[in-house]
C-alpha cells in the first residue's frame, strides 16, 4: 500500500475525525513547526520546492501563485474554494466531512505564508454536512489557540469563517467566487488585476482548492522530497481519484499521481459491470475532453493527460459504457453548462443554448447533417480565448472531443432520424 | 417583517465582511431556512437591514439556483439530473416522481406536501442516482427505495 497522507485518517464510514484524534495522529505539528521557527518565506520556499500544483482543475503551481501576493495592503485574504459543482466531481466533500481539521491546518499554513488576516471557506450550498463539520472543527481550533489572536503564542493572528454559496457553477471560478463572497451576482471579473493583488474587497487574496490546501500539513511536516516521492511521475504528491458511471465499484481513492487509467478503472473500480464495455472516459469532471479505450495506459498526471488532448482536471472521471448514448450524454453535459452560464458575455450566453437545442434535436431524431457543422463551429467560437472566462471553453471540451471520437454516432442519429439507443 | 432573531442573525453574518452587503446571500439563506422561500417583503426587509436597494437584493436572489422566489411545499425534493446520475438512471426517477406526485419539475403538489426541483450534480456521483429532500441526501436510488423514502416526509 502506498502512503495516503490526505485520507489515511478518514474512517471507512466517513464519520469526522475529532480534534484530539487529529492531534494524536500528528495533527497541527506542521503549524507548530511553521509558526515556531519558519518565516513565511521559508514556508513558501518549501511549497515551491514540493512542486505542489492546484487540485481545483487548472493545476497551477501553488507556490508560484502565492509569490505574487504583495506585502501590503492589509487585510489580506485566503479563500478556500469548496464550491465543487462540476458534474462528476465528489472529492472535496470527502475531505471536508471526513477530516475537517486537515483543511483547517492547511488554511493556517497558507494564510501564514501569504500574511492573510482573514480566511473564508466557500462551500457549495448543498454541502450541509460539510458546513456542520467545518464549523465544529473551526470552533475546536479556536478553543485550542490554533485560530484567533496570537496563534500558539506567536505574533500571527487569523480569523476563519465559513460561507455557504447560493448555488451556481460559475461561483467556482475564482473571480466569480470573490464577487459571490462580496454578496454580489457571481459574474467573473476582468483579469488583470489578478486576485493576488486585488481580490476580495480589492485586497490581496489567494483562492485555493480544498484538496490543494490539505496537502500542506504533510509538505511542511515531512518536506518537499517526501512529497515528490509520493508520486510516480515528475508531478509531486498523491491525488484523489474518483470513478462514476457503470463500473462494478464506483468510488474515490487517494493514489500516487501517475497511476494509469487502467489501474484505476479495472483495478480499484473493478472494471465495467457485466455485459458492458468501456467507450469513453471524461478524466476529470465535466469540462475535460473525452478519452477512449486507447488511452487506458496513459499515466494520470497534469502533463501526460494534457499530451493526449485532455486534462487531469479534478481527477474524478466519468465513464461512458457502450449502452449509453454519446449524443444523449453530451446533450446532458451541455444542458448543464447552458443553465449555469452566468450570461455575462454573448458567445457563451447565446452559444450554449444554441448548442443545447441542436443536440436535443439530433437526440430526438430531428437533426440534419448541417447541424454537425453548426456544432463544429460553436466548438471554435466558444473555445479558449473567445469568451470572458473558462466556463464556455470547458463546456466545449466534451462537445469537441465527442464530435471527434463519436462522430459516427451523431451521423447515425441523423441518418436514422432516431436515437439508436432507445 | 423579519423577526428580531432573524435580523440579529443577519447582523452576525454581516459583521465578518468589510461591507455589510457581503452578507446578502447569507441573509437570503437565513430567511429561506425559516420560511421555505423568499417573498418580496423579505427582499425589501433584507435590503433595509444591509443598506442595499430592494432591486439589488433581488438581482442577487434571482442569480442563485438555491434561492427560491416562489412558494414551495412542506418538503422540497431536489433531484440530480447531472451526467453521472443521468447515466445511472435519473430519468427513471424523474418519471417516477412526476407520476407518483402528479406534478412536473418546478411544481408543487396540490396538498402542499412536495415541491419537485431539478438540481445540478450533488457531489455524490459514486452513489448515483442521488437526490436531496430538504436537508437530507439520499443515494443509490431506484423507484422502490424512493417510494419508502418519500413516506418519511409527510
Ligand atoms: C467555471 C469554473 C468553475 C470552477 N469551479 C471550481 C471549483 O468548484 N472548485 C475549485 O477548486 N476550482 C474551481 N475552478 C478553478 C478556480 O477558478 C481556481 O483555478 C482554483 O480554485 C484555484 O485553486 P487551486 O490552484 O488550488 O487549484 C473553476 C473554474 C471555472 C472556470
Ligand atoms: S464565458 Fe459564460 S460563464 Fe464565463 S463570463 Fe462569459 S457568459 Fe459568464
Ligand atoms: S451527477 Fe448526480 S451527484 Fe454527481
Amino acid at each position: 500500500m502506498s502512503e495516503r497522507p490526505l485520507t489515511e485518517r478518514i474512517r471507512p464510514d466517513g464519520a469526522p475525525i475529532t480534534l484530539s484524534e487529529y492531534e494524536a495522529a500528528g495533527g497541527y505539528q506542521a503549524v507548530r513547526k511553521a509558526l515556531g521557527g519558519m518565516s513565511p518565506k521559508d514556508v513558501l520556499q518549501v511549497v515551491k520546492d514540493s512542486g505542489l500544483r492546484g487540485r481545483g482543475g487548472a493545476g497551477f503551481p501553488t507556490g508560484v501563485k502565492w509569490s505574487f501576493v504583495p506585502e501590503n495592503p492589509h487585510p489580506k485574504y485566503l479563500v478556500v474554494n469548496g464550491d465543487e459543482m462540476e458534474p462528476g466531481t465528489f472529492k472535496d466533500r470527502v475531505l471536508l466531512e471526513g477530516d475537517p481539521h486537515l483543511l483547517v491546518e492547511g488554511v493556517i499554513l497558507a494564510s501564514y505564508t501569504i500574511g492573510a488576516d482573514v480566511a473564508f471557506v466557500f462551500l457549495r450550498g448543498e454541502y450541509l454536512e460539510s458546513e456542520r463539520q467545518m464549523k465544529k472543527a473551526i470552533t475546536e481550533a479556536y478553543a485550542k489557540g490554533y485560530l484567533g489572536k496570537n496563534i500558539l503564542g506567536s505574533e500571527y493572528s487569523l480569523e476563519l469563517y465559513v460561507h455557504m454559496s447560493g448555488g451556481r457553477y460559475i461561483c467556482g471560478e475564482e473571480t466569480a467566487l470573490l464577487n459571490a463572497l462580496e454578496g454580489k451576482r457571481g459574474n467573473p471579473r476582468t483579469k488583470p488585476p489578478f486576485p493576488q493583488t486585488s481580490g476580495l474587497w480589492g485586497k490581496p487574496s489567494i483562492v485555493n482548492n480544498v484538496e490543494t490546501l490539505c496537502n500542506l500539513p504533510g509538505i511542511i511536516a515531512k518536506g518537499p522530497e517526501w512529497f515528490k516521492g509520493l508520486s510516480k511521475t515528475a508531478n509531486g504528491g498523491t491525488k484523489l481519484i474518483g470513478v462514476s458511471g457503470k463500473v462494478k465499484n464506483p468510488g474515490l481513492w487517494e493514489l500516487p499521481l501517475g497511476v494509469t487509467f487502467r489501474e484505476v478503472i479495472f483495478g480499484h473500480a473493478g472494471g465495467m459491470r457485466d455485459g458492458l464495455s468501456l467507450r469513453g472516459i471524461i478524466p476529470g469532471g465535466a469540462s475535460t475532453d473525452y478519452l477512449t479505450e486507447e488511452h487506458l495506459d496513459v499515466e494520470m498526471d497534469y502533463e501526460t493527460v494534457a499530451k493526449v488532448g485532455s486534462r487531469l482536471g479534478t481527477g474524478t472521471m466519468i465513464l461512458m459504457d457502450n449502452k449509453t448514448c454519446p449524443v444523449g450524454m453530451i446533450h446532458n453535459l451541455i444542458t448543464f453548462f447552458a443553465h449555469e452560464s452566468c450570461g455575462w458575455c454573448t458567445p457563451c450566453r447565446e452559444g450554449l443554448p444554441w448548442a443545447e437545442k441542436t443536440l436535443r434535436a439530433i437526440e430526438r431524431g430531428e437533426g440534419v447533417m448541417e447541424d454537425l457543422a453548426v456544432l463544429d463551429r460553436l466548438v471554435v467560437d466558444l473555445g479558449p480565448g473567445m469568451t470572458f472566462c473558462a466556463l464556455a471553453p470547458g463546456a466545449m471540451a466534451p462537445l469537441g472531443s465527442g464530435l471527434k471520437y463519436f462522430r459516427e454516432d451523431f451521423e447515425r442519429h441523423i441518418r436514422e432520424q432516431r436515437c439508436p439507443w432507445k | 417583517m423579519l423577526t428580531e432573531d432573524l435580523i440579529h442573525e443577519i447582523d452576525h453574518e454581516a459583521a465578518v465582511f468589510e461591507q455589510r452587503r457581503g452578507a446578502c446571500i447569507d441573509a437570503l439563506r437565513v430567511v429561506q431556512r425559516q420560511r421555505g422561500w423568499v417573498d418580496d417583503e423579505s427582499i425589501q426587509d433584507i435590503a433595509a437591514v444591509l443598506g442595499m436597494t430592494a432591486d439589488e437584493v433581488d438581482s442577487v436572489a434571482t442569480f442563485y439556483n438555491l434561492i427560491l422566489r416562489r412558494p414551495v411545499g412542506r418538503h422540497v425534493i431536489r433531484i440530480c439530473t447531472s451526467v453521472s446520475c443521468w447515466i445511472m438512471g435519473s430519468e427513471m426517477l424523474v418519471e417516477y416522481l412526476q407520476r407518483t406526485l402528479g406534478i412536473g419539475l418546478g411544481e408543487t403538489t396540490k396538498d402542499g406536501r412536495f415541491t419537485l426541483i431539478q438540481n445540478q450534480c450533488l457531489g455524490a456521483c459514486d452513489h448515483a442516482p442521488a437526490l436531496m429532500i430538504d436537508d437530507d441526501l439520499h443515494r443509490d436510488l431506484d423507484p422502490g427505495k424512493l417510494e419508502k423514502i418519500l413516506a418519511q416526509y409527510q
